[in-house]
Parts: structure tokens; sequence; C-alpha cells
């Protein structure tokens, strides 16, 4: 389960993420695509990140809901309105909660994949965020159903995202402006896929600190 | 990097402020939002509101004003804008009779433009829009995103502003859009890669003996990397391109654009003029009016893009239309 302390904890280390990776980011969405993702994300994130101190006394929900709006007008491209509308559908799913149990971890990640796939009308396969969200929510779904902890279930989502980041490297790009290269994407890493994979490791390094 | 910038984090704000200080009799900014309005009093038409990533100048803003758009949204360089921006610029332009979206055909335009066009409706603004993809380099396919929107999007700014100064209804707006649309054809190659301030480093490399095919406008690759060869060659290959999918057939007339991606001086630019030009009079194909210059261009690129405009008798009256914008005057 998770509470309020560690979802702000949660965004607070996946903005580090998004600025640590921001170069690596731009480089990889250089390569098949305009080179703005790392910078868009650490921009959105960057706003996020002044907004924090004035979650304290927000819910859940209200926290979720405000990355997701603040994203959405911060981040532009395709990831602000993708990544936007994960953060304000994963709110949504939180409502009335004070704290999260694992089935509420679940519903949360389940509507954020739902919302992206609702706005970007892709599929797994397609050479996007997809590609490692829906390997790492199946794998967190999988743990739990047989019973680990939520920690072991996102260690489990972690590798599942990981792997789905190696997965995109070898398909072809149909969707997003990585499509435009046809065949010449097959060989480079999804830059979408990769941020998403981060926001597992600090969904899973928040778990592991308070040793869940 | 050698630019002319001062703090990276500021080059879309200092570029529009100093398009204000500049061009005040065109254009107006919405104070605190990255959007530029025309700077007369709004009139009751439908309303145009275009936009896309900063670093196509003069796209979009330099075609802000009677006769082509009302308002222009300018996101981050190469970055789709907003939601709340482009909300914003309908709200500011919309005098009651509509407003049409011009949307180029990429992922992240087309999401944001749809949810500011939710938002606007949620408040009674009735809004439609229309998606420009008239590059011909990418397949449209169901393994694509679709066919870019290109330098061909000028072309329906152009004409569905003009039918709007006409006191025409949202929906011929609309409908005149879409037949630009579907007559519009464009192909682009780039010899140098531009350099995004914020990445610091060019977009990808290319070699003095390459020429990147199929370049799209926001600095990613294109579809082809080909060894360099002479500006008629080139145009040849374009333009083949361009005549396959068009079709044009002798006694039809043509509105040409050649478009530079903003590092290429006017010279090139005329030399590809000429052989598109042998090309199309080979055709039988008449040229009603040839647009030079850079209308959509990707910051410091080498490189061009070849527009082709079927038209007809309406089409080839408004492209005529007066238009009284920074970038185009006519």
């Amino acid at each position: 389960m998770a509470t309020k302390a560690e979802v702000l904890d949660f965004v607070r280390i996946y903005g580090d993420k998004m600025a640590e990776h921001r170069q690596e980011l731009t480089d990889l969405d250089q390569a098949i695509g305009d080179g703005d993702h790392g910078i868009n994300m650490n921009r959105g994130f960057k706003a996020v990140d002044e907004k924090l101190p004035t979650f304290a006394d927000k819910t859940i929900e209200e926290i979720l809901k405000a990355v997701g709006m603040t994203l959405v007008s911060k981040v532009g491209g395709a990831s602000g309105p993708l990544y936007g509308t994960a953060f304000l559908r994963a709110g949504a799913s939180a409502k009335g909660k004070e704290a999260l149990s694992d089935q509420d971890v679940i519903l949360a990640f389940d509507e954020g994949v739902g919302g992206i796939q609702y706005r970007g009308k892709a599929v797994k396969g397609e050479k996007t965020i997809l590609d490692s969200m829906i390997p790492a929510i199946d794998a967190m779904k999988r743990s739990i159903s047989e019973g680990k902890s939520m920690t072991v279930a996102l260690e489990e989502a972690e590798k599942a995202a990981w792997a789905g980041v190696e997965y995109t490297k070898t398909i072809i790009a149909t969707k997003g402006r990585a499509s435009y290269l046809g065949e010449r994407s097959i060989g480079h890493q999804d830059p979408g896929a990769t941020s998403m994979a981060y926001l597992f490791q600090a969904a899973r390094e928040v778990a592991q600190k308070s040793g869940k | 990097m050698k630019k002319f910038i001062n703090d990276v984090e500021n080059v879309e704000n200092e570029m529009l402020e100093g398009i204000v200080l500049a061009h005040p009799e065109y254009v107006n900014r919405i104070p605190g939002f990255d959007v530029l309005v025309r700077a007369e009093k709004k009139v009751g038409k439908v309303a145009l509101v275009s936009g896309g990533g900063s670093g196509h100048e003069p796209a979009h803003g330099g075609f802000v004003g009677k006769g082509m758009l009302d308002g222009a949204v300018a996101g981050a360089i190469f970055t789709s804008p907003t939601p709340d921006q482009v909300f914003e610029a309908i709200k500011a332009v919309d005098a009651g009779k509509g407003v049409l979206l011009v949307v180029k055909n990429y992922t992240g335009d087309i999401m944001n433009f749809e949810m500011a066009a939710e938002l606007a409706e949620a408040e009674g603004i009735k809004v439609a829009n229309v998606v420009t993809n008239d590059d011909v380099a990418v397949e449209d396919s169901l393994y694509t995103t679709g066919r870019r929107g290109v330098a061909g999007t000028i072309f329906v700014h152009k004409i569905a502003g003009a039918k709007a100064e006409t006191g025409a209804s949202l929906e011929e707006v609309h409908a005149t859009a879409e037949k630009v649309i579907a007559n519009v054809r464009t192909m682009g190659v780039a010899l140098k890669p531009c350099t995004v301030p914020a990445a610091g480093k060019p977009g990808f490399e290319l070699s003095d003996e390459e020429m990147e095919l199929g370049i799209g406008i926001h600095g990613e690759p294109g579809t082809e990397r080909k060894p360099m060869q002479k500006a008629d060659e080139i145009v040849d290959y374009l333009m083949s391109r361009i005549l396959k999918d068009m079709n044009p057939k002798s006694g039809d007339e043509v509105a040409v654009m050649i478009n530079g991606a903003g590092a290429t001086p006017p010279m090139e630019l005329y030399i590809l003029n000429r052989r598109v030009s042998q090309i199309l009079a080979d055709k039988g194909v008449k040229v009603f009016k040839t647009f030079v210059g850079d209308f959509m261009t990707s910051i410091d690129m080498a490189g061009a893009s070849i527009t082709l405009l079927k038209l007809d008798n309406e089409l080839k009256t408004l492209l005529l239309a007066e238009a009284e914008t920074i970038a185009l005057k006519m």
C-alpha cells in the first residue's frame, strides 16, 4: 500500500530522474524523433517540483491530478497529453482515499495506462511508451496475485519495463514521430518507453525505502 | 553552437517579445501566453487559429493578419503547444462565428489541439478542425501515424483565411480548407541538420557528401539518406514523388512554393524553382503563382521543400485575395 507521503516521494524522485536523464532521453529522441523528449519531461517535472510544497495538505487524488495538469500545461508535444492524462486518470481513481492499498495502486496504474491508450490511440508493439508500461503493469499484477509484497511486485514491474525498453529496439515504430523513419526506426530504443521505465524505477525505489 | 541567444530557456519568449516590438501594427501578444493575435479589432467572421512548435518562423505568427490567421500559438521549439495555450487563443479570437483550428499532422499537435477544442466546446465556442498532411515522403498507411503536415499548411492558412474574410460560415471555411488539403503535396530535403538551442548539438549528422531526403520540419531524420546530387537531379526526384502522388494532367494549373528550411540562401531556392518550372512546363501544367522564400523553416537547417497545390477557379481567387501579415502580403 502507499501513503500520501510515499506518493509525494514518488513524484519527487521521478522528477529527479527526469532531470538526471534529461540528456539521455534527448539523445534517444534525437535518433528517432526531434530531440525534445528529455527537455520537455524535465521542464514539466521542474514545474511539478516547484509546486510540491503546496501539495502537503492536498489529498492523494488532488496531488496526482495537480501533477497531471502541470504536465499537460508544461510538457507539450505528445508526452504532455499522454503523461498528463495518465496522472489525471490515476488521480481520479484515488478519489476519497487517504492511502492506497495494493489494489488501489494497481487500479491507479490501470487507469493511467487506460488514459494513455485513450489519448494516444496506440496499442502494444508500436514502439511507444506502452511497450514498457503494459508489461510492467502485467508483471505487477501477477506478483500481487501470487501473494508477493508491493516492493517485490514493483521490482518485477521495473524489470519488465526495462525488458520492454529492450524490446522496442527490435521493432518498427508505427506511432508517433519515429514512425516516419519506417524501417530505420528498428535498432533504436524508444524514448517514451524509457522515461516510463524510469517511472517504475522511481516507484520501486519508494517501495524499497519503506521496506514493504 | 553559436547562436544569437541569451539564456537557452528564454529563447521562445524573447523571440515573441522581439516580434511584437517589430510589428505592432500586425500582431499583439496575449499577456502571459505564447499566443499572437491580430493587432486590429476583432471582426465578426470565422476565426482561424493555427500553431505548433517554435522554430518554424515565420510560421505561424508571421501569418497572423488580415486574410490569413487570427491567432497563432507558439510551443517550445519543435514541441506542440499545450492545450491551455491553444484554448486561450481560441477564446481571444472567437467572434461568435466559430473557430477553425488548422493542425499539422503530428501526434502531439493533434492531441494538444484536441484537448483545447474540448475545453472550448465546454465553454460553448463552436470549434472545427482540419489536419494538414501534405508531405508525400512518408506513406499514409496503417503502419504509420500518417503523412506529416509541412509547408503546404501555409496554403491552407491563405486560402481558408481568405474564405473566412468573405463572411463564409464555419462549415464553408472548413470545406475550403479540406479542399486545399486534398490538393496540396510537398516533399523536402536537408543538406545540413538544424541545432535546437536546448539540445546544443545538431539533430543528426550529415557528411559533406550526403543529403537527407524526405526531411521533416522538426529536424527529425528523413526517410532516406543519399549521396549529394546536383540541384536539378534533386528536384527531378522530389518532383517525381510529388507528381506520382498528385498526378496532375496537362492543362491543370498549380501554385508552387519553394520553401527554405532557414539556412538555404534565396540563390539556391531560385535554382530549385527553375527546374520545377521546367518539369511542369514539360508536363503541360501551368504555374499560376509561385512563392519562393522561408515560410516554414527548421531553425538553421540547410534544406528546402517543394509544394504544389492543384487549383480550381475558387482556389485561384482565394489565393490572390488580399493578405496583410508579417510574412505574406498580397
